[in-house]
């Protein structure tokens, strides 16, 4: 039975609690058997509150009994990165500046899956502050993915991915900046959106780089992704760049299929994949064509500069956003004689050594001479790339190309190499430098069975026609 | 352009991130920095004076809201958190004069 469970999908698991099939204790129950089982090797969670769970599930059952209509995910176990803020788990960022901090209020995120009823287990771990590829710059554990525990899972969203992918959860959340969802999603064989920039709220969500930051799902299929996608979608005046535009429905259209969509071939990414996540594209190209698509070849030569660009843009706002860890409101505090070395001390022992890099990093983008050498220009290269996108787009409904150049890459393999680590990205970022939106999808394994990521690009809230191309991936490569 | 970055460079830098570091890590950000700038000088490859630099990813209108008195974080629960605190304010280490 209990493995009957796991594997049921959002809609099916909701169809089973409402026909009283079966309870959402017992779901409950059977996927802590899964986390007594996979955890001890996965090592998802930084925490894990199954108590809290059980409760909440029980307290469901009961709403359910009196005839109460329950929301959209009512018993779906979720996780949460430990990046998101959360009154009932202490959050992190896995970093130690964090370490033991409870926050007074959570991310507009959680508070809406809160009143769809979805049950939290806990908070998945990430790279420190989300800076990383590979969920091992985390100050606490690092995170194996389930296809191969030697591997990493991706990241920085890893523990949300390797949750979903090894069966804990049915949904995680994530957020991405340079491709923290998408990346991981590939490399762990699940489905990861980053909506576009402003679609999801960022209230509560613990700040690296403000204009590229996002937050979205992570699910096992293209089906859950989208039901939790809507749920957490929309205007919230606690985020003022959140947009105001109605959020868009998702679920309905999934099926609509993709006849004279125009889908562009990004030629450019797809050489800068290796020739398994080369033939993994090129099948889910075919699944589109099949379903009647119309594709064609496009190079985007621009993108080139988004990783320049983004090494820029990011560190320089991170920079700024984690002056705030000064040992004075929250977290760590060394102790200094004046205030200024109390500040030393708590960020030199708070921040681990890449978070310290990025902030090096941005500072000096920012110093007195080169901010317009570094900080100006990259700001021109998001012009530039968002230009070639937008000429692209007067052609093309979407574009695809890999969401990883790679398939999971081994523990210790890049972790020495902070600039082999960021050309990870490089199929992501551009994206996230041009705020639209994206989804990586399952496309096919490689011969060491390690999951291949398909990555679909859409223009600004294009997420619709992105969700329905994605579902015609899905079902023409099972 | 192609930027250069030396030991004396790092440490200021350091300074002004309120970060300390050792001799070591110095020798070793000044190394591992280095080859980030040289990835970013791919930006200067391209004239890119044409471009104008993008300040938000979507073209937005600033929002106004009712100037309404809501309740914000309760006073005592943040002071909870707070590494010291005393009289509904935050405590730190001194910050001008000598002892």
């Amino acid at each position: 039975m209990n493995d009957e469970i796991l594997d049921w999908g959002i809609r099916e698991l909701q169809r089973r609690l409402e026909s009283a099939e079966v309870s959402a204790v017992e779901v409950l129950e059977a996927y802590q058997e899964q986390i007594a089982i996979q955890e001890p090797e996965v090592d998802a969670f930084l925490s894990l509150d199954l108590e809290a769970a059980r409760r909440r599930a029980s307290y469901q059952d009961e709403r359910r009994a009196r005839g109460e209509r329950l929301g959209r995910l009512a018993g779906v176990p979720v996780v949460l990165k430990d990046n998101l803020c959360t009154i009932n788990f202490p959050t992190t960022a896995a970093s130690k500046i964090l370490d033991g901090w409870v926050p007074p209020y959570n991310a507009t995120v959680v508070d809406r899956l809160d009143e769809e009823d979805a049950i939290v287990l806990g908070k998945t771990n990430l790279d420190e502050f989300a800076m990383g590829s590979s969920t091992e710059n985390s100050a606490f554990k690092i995170t194996r993915n389930p296809h191969d525990l030697d591997r990493v899972p991706g990241g920085s969203s890893g523990g949300s991915a390797a949750a979903v992918a090894s069966r804990m959860a049915l949904a995680g959340l994530g957020s991405d900046t340079g491709g923290s969802i998408r990346q991981p999603a590939a490399l762990t064989g699940i489905v990861g959106l980053k909506p576009t920039y402003g679609r999801v709220s960022r209230y509560g969500l613990l700040a690296f780089a403000s204009s590229l930051d996002q937050i979205g799902p992570l699910a096992a299929s293209v089906e859950d992704t989208a039901l939790v996608a809507e749920c957490i979608m929309g205007h919230d005046p606690r985020d003022a760049t959140s947009l105001q535009e109605a959020p868009p429905q998702l679920l309905g259209s999934l099926s609509q299929g993709v006849q004279g969509i125009r889908i562009g071939v990004v030629t450019n990414l797809i050489e800068a994949a290796n020739p398994e996540v080369q033939a993994g594209v090129e099948a889910a190209i075919q699944a589109l064509a099949r379903a009647g698509a119309i594709v064609e070849e496009v190079a985007l030569k621009e993108l080139a500069y988004g990783l320049a660009a983004y090494y820029v843009v990011a560190p320089a706002e991170a920079s700024s956003n984690l002056a705030r860890y000064d040992g004075v409101r929250y977290g760590l505090r060394e102790p200094g004689v004046t205030v200024e070395e109390m500040m030393i001390a708590t960020r030199t022992k708070g921040f681990g050594p890449e978070v310290k890099r990025r902030i090096m990093l941005g500072t000096y983008a920012l110093s007195a001479g080169y901010y317009d050498a570094f900080y100006v220009t990259a700001q021109r290269v998001r012009t530039f790339v968002r230009e070639a996108f937008a000429r692209a787009y007067v052609s093309f409904d979407l574009l695809i190309a890999p969401t990883s150049p790679t398939t999971a890459f081994r523990i210790g393999e890049r972790s020495n190499d902070p600039v082999e680590m960021y050309r990870s990205d490089v199929c992501t970022i551009p994206s996230n430098l041009s705020g639209d939106p994206a989804i990586s999808v399952p496309a096919g394994v490689d011969a060491d069975g390690l999951p291949i990521g398909v990555q679909l690009l859409g223009p600004a809230l294009s997420e619709q026609v992105l969700f329905r191309a994605a579902f015609v991936i899905e079902e023409g490569l099972h | 352009m192609t930027y250069r970055i030396d030991q004396a460079d790092v440490a200021h830098i350091a300074k002004l991130a309120r970060l300390s570091l050792s001799d070591d890590e110095i020798d070793s950000y000044q190394n591992s920095l280095s080859r980030i700038l040289e990835v970013i000088d791919v930006m200067n490859s391209e004239d890119l004076s044409g471009f104008a630099p993008m300040d938000h990813p979507l073209e937005t209108v600033n929002l106004l809201r009712e100037d309404l008195v809501v309740p914000g974080l309760d006073r005592a629960e943040v002071l909870e958190a707070a590494p010291s605190a005393e009289d509904n304010y935050f405590r730190v280490p001194r910050i001008l004069g000598s002892s």
